[in-house]
């Protein structure tokens, strides 16, 4: 079946949005439910699989050993690749990844740098030489929408699963012992992102509120109330009004959010 | 109204507010109108619009255009009008009968780089233009020089009623066709003829804005043959 | 290589290339440079210098890209190899998808697409040489290329970024800032429909530095929005002129 929007299913949702309800009986700005389940891959050095709603995403983490950056030669690396998978949606393609993965990755990425979520200080072998890089990996495998939250919040759910083989460094070279230690992180951020549909703000929207909504905004906010990234996204616009009320929301909706998932 | 008559505008400047319609190249946007793109604005009777500086030519149905044949198709050719469509021509207009794959070869009819003068049949916004050239004057050109122009200049090349075509033609003796599209033919008896018509187009070209045009046309052109002639004797 | 740069502002307040925290940087904008394309315009903003060019609209090649009902925007943002300190390679990084997205999202809502369905517009970024704020200085000369072009408009689309730089809320980042400040906020905006069509922050800000940084970033855009008008101006008034 297509999953294009007829414009009567359009109309039908815009004109209960002006009215202030949503199709699914939601707020507006109230999220679908969330399920977090940790620890799926056992090859994986940490897992997460996010439901919200319907849309589903899993992550695995693996951590192996690698060079830094140039300019962070004391640091760990971290690096983040989203997979939009076919068996997702019939509007994904197989192939290498297009803007739209780029993008998610990207916007994953910055939440989870910018909040230093990962204490990649902790990660350094050898200064300029060897440090732990961290893969992060986000695999789509059913959108019904917002996937950029629901990647988020699997992303780090699973670098809170991940665990680190304990190891010590002996004349540059790594050593590995026994047990495992949790991968040393200092922030959870969460992203909020809102959608706009007329001039309605509009929280976690769902696939069909996608394809009628003109912009989105996304926000990573941390446990102090501060925001450490923003994306807007899609061919409409916002005001300077909506973009303030946005990050109004989405710190509120964050630290719900933060409550309910215990972070 | 904010503006000064001709005052050249650029996109997003409001134009006027209140009781006005919004003419070609602007919008209105909550009881403002704006201009849309770079051109000088103008307002008849409440009805503020701009002549833009920079436009691409729309088909329109009944439109003259000149157009360069692209590639000969299966029953039919693709021909460049300098729009963002390219147009088609149907074999069967140009061949005033049903059209027969195995006995006609259109290649020998119409070939790539053939130019035509023809008119827009049909056109709308879920199709490309059709093309026809079965009428009398139209068809492929053999003869005469081509120049290009800014499409919304076209009416003020042809002047009120005609008569700023009129003097060119008068004056140089040459045809001149306007496509709508902006693409013109001139043909004259003397390549020199074609050329002093293409100045004086080129000329209207640039100072389309300027008032006392017609005059200033036949007094150049005047003066031009009266050079010619000086130089022959 | 570098020096390590301590502070990034120094005790009198002033920033490292002599500026006050909310002064841009020198700005230079020229309209139609490249005779090939439909539309173009330059730009050197600080030391970035970009050139932005429009084809179309156009028929869109491969076909399955058109769009039944409006015309498609299709937007490139490419640096050359020499245009950073260490040669970039040429090939398309995550970074230019990224960022030919997002900027392609920021010059959309200001074209008339529903105008023209089923053809399509070409917007080729090419970033010379680069030094902070790229994306910001390539949709002010792309909106600048598109109304070139004759493509009609709902406003130019203009972009500035701000950020914080040490404890300072500063307007229009260098790279050095860029690197090693501690926020960078890029807005793009149309100041006639009082809309942002761009905005991205990467680092940490507490929502009042955020609002201010914003705030401060749309300052930027409308001062260069006023360039913008100029260097249309001055390029369609020459071709207005005449000896009168």
């Amino acid at each position: 079946m297509s999953t294009l929007i007829t414009r009567v299913r359009q109309r039908q949702i815009a004109q209960h949005i002006e009215k202030g309800k949503r199709l699914d009986g939601r707020g507006l700005n109230e999220y679908r439910e969330i399920k977090i389940e940790q620890g799926l891959i056992e090859k994986a050095e940490g897992s997460a699989r996010v439901r919200l709603g319907k849309t589903e995403v899993l992550v695995g983490t693996k951590i192996e050993l690698g060079e830094p950056f140039p300019d962070t030669p004391n640091e760990g690396v971290q690096t983040v690749n989203a997979e939009l998978v076919p068996l997702a949606s019939s509007t994904f393609e197989p192939g290498p990844p297009d803007e739209d993965s780029i993008e998610l990755a990207r916007i994953v990425d910055r939440g989870i740098r910018e909040s230093k979520a990962i204490d990649t200080a902790k990660l350094c072998v050898e200064p300029g030489k060897k440090v732990f890089v961290v893969f992060i990996d986000v695999y789509v495998l059913n959108h019904d929408g917002n996937l950029i939250d629901a990647s988020a919040l699997a992303a780090v759910a699973a670098l809170k699963n991940t665990k680190m083989r304990n190891y010590e460094v002996e004349n540059g070279e790594v050593k590995f012992l026994t047990g495992y230690s949790p991968l040393p992180m200092r922030s959870s951020p969460i992203t909020v992102t809102l959608g706009k549909i007329g001039d309605a703000l509009i929280a976690d929207p769902w696939l069909e509120e996608e394809q009628v909504m003109d912009a989105r905004i996304s926000m990573a906010v941390n446990e102090n109330g501060n925001i450490c990234a923003i994306q807007k996204g899609g061919s409409g616009y916002f005001t300077p009004q909506q973009i303030l009320t946005a990050a109004k929301i989405a710190k509120e909706k964050a630290a719900e959010l933060r409550k309910t998932l215990g972070w | 109204m904010y503006f000064e008559k001709r005052q050249l505008v650029t996109p997003g400047d409001l134009l006027a507010e209140g009781d006005y319609v919004a003419g070609e190249n602007t919008y209105v946007e909550k009881n403002k109108v704006y201009a849309a793109r770079i051109g000088l604005a103008e307002c008849d009777n409440k009805k503020v619009s701009v002549v833009a500086l920079r436009s691409f030519y729309i088909p329109k149905v009944g439109d003259t255009v000149i157009g360069t044949v692209m590639e000969v198709g299966f029953n039919g050719w693709t021909v460049d009008i300098r729009s963002p469509y390219y147009a088609l021509l149907r074999a069967s207009d140009v061949l005033s009968r049903p059209f027969k794959p195995q006995n006609d070869e259109l290649s020998q009819v119409l070939d790539a780089g053939d130019l035509i003068v023809a008119k827009i049949a049909s056109y709308d916004r879920a199709h490309d233009p059709q093309l026809t050239v079965a009428e009398p004057g139209l068809g492929k050109i053999t003869r005469g020089q081509i120049m290009k122009v800014t499409p919304s200049k076209i009416p003020r090349i042809i002047g009120r009623k005609g008569s700023m075509i009129s003097v060119i033609k008068q004056e140089t003796g040459c045809q001149i066709i306007l496509g709508h599209n902006g693409v013109i033919l001139v043909t004259g008896k003397t390549p020199e003829d074609e050329e002093l018509a293409m100045a004086a187009i080129e000329k209207i070209e640039k100072e389309s804005h300027v008032s006392g045009l017609t005059d200033r046309i036949t007094q150049m052109l005047k003066e031009e043959k009266a050079k010619r002639e000086v130089k022959q004797q | 290589m570098n020096e390590k740069i301590e502070k990034l502002i120094d005790k009198k307040g002033l920033r490292l290339d002599g500026r006050k925290p909310d002064e841009l940087r020198p700005i230079k904008l020229e309209v139609g440079v490249l005779p090939n394309a439909d539309g173009s315009a330059y730009i050197e903003h600080g030391k970035n210098k970009i050139l932005a060019a429009v084809f179309g609209p156009r028929e869109m090649h491969p076909k399955h890209l058109t769009l039944p009902d409006r015309m498609a925007i299709r937007c490139r943002y490419h640096m050359a190899p020499f245009s950073v300190q260490e040669r970039k390679s040429p090939a398309p990084s995550r970074r230019e998808i990224e960022l030919s997205k997002v900027i392609r999202e920021a010059l959309e809502p200001a074209v008339f697409v529903e105008y023209y369905p089923r053809v399509g517009i070409d917007v080729f970024i090419e970033v010379l040489q680069a030094d902070g704020g790229t994306r910001c200085a390539s949709i002010t000369a792309a909106s600048l290329a598109l109304a070139d072009a004759g493509i009609p408009m709902r406003d130019l689309v203009v972009a500035c970024a701000a950020g914080k730089a040490d404890d300072c809320v500063v307007l229009d980042l260098n790279d050095a800032e860029d690197k090693l400040g501690v926020a960078d906020v890029p807005v793009a905006y149309m100041p006639s429909l009082n809309a942002v069509t761009l905005l991205q922050m990467d680092g940490i800000l507490t929502q009042d530095e955020f609002e201010r940084a914003f705030n401060l970033a749309l300052e930027g855009c409308k001062k260069i929005y006023a360039m913008q008008k100029e260097a249309l101006r001055t390029k369609y008034l020459q071709v207005k002129e005449v000896e009168e």
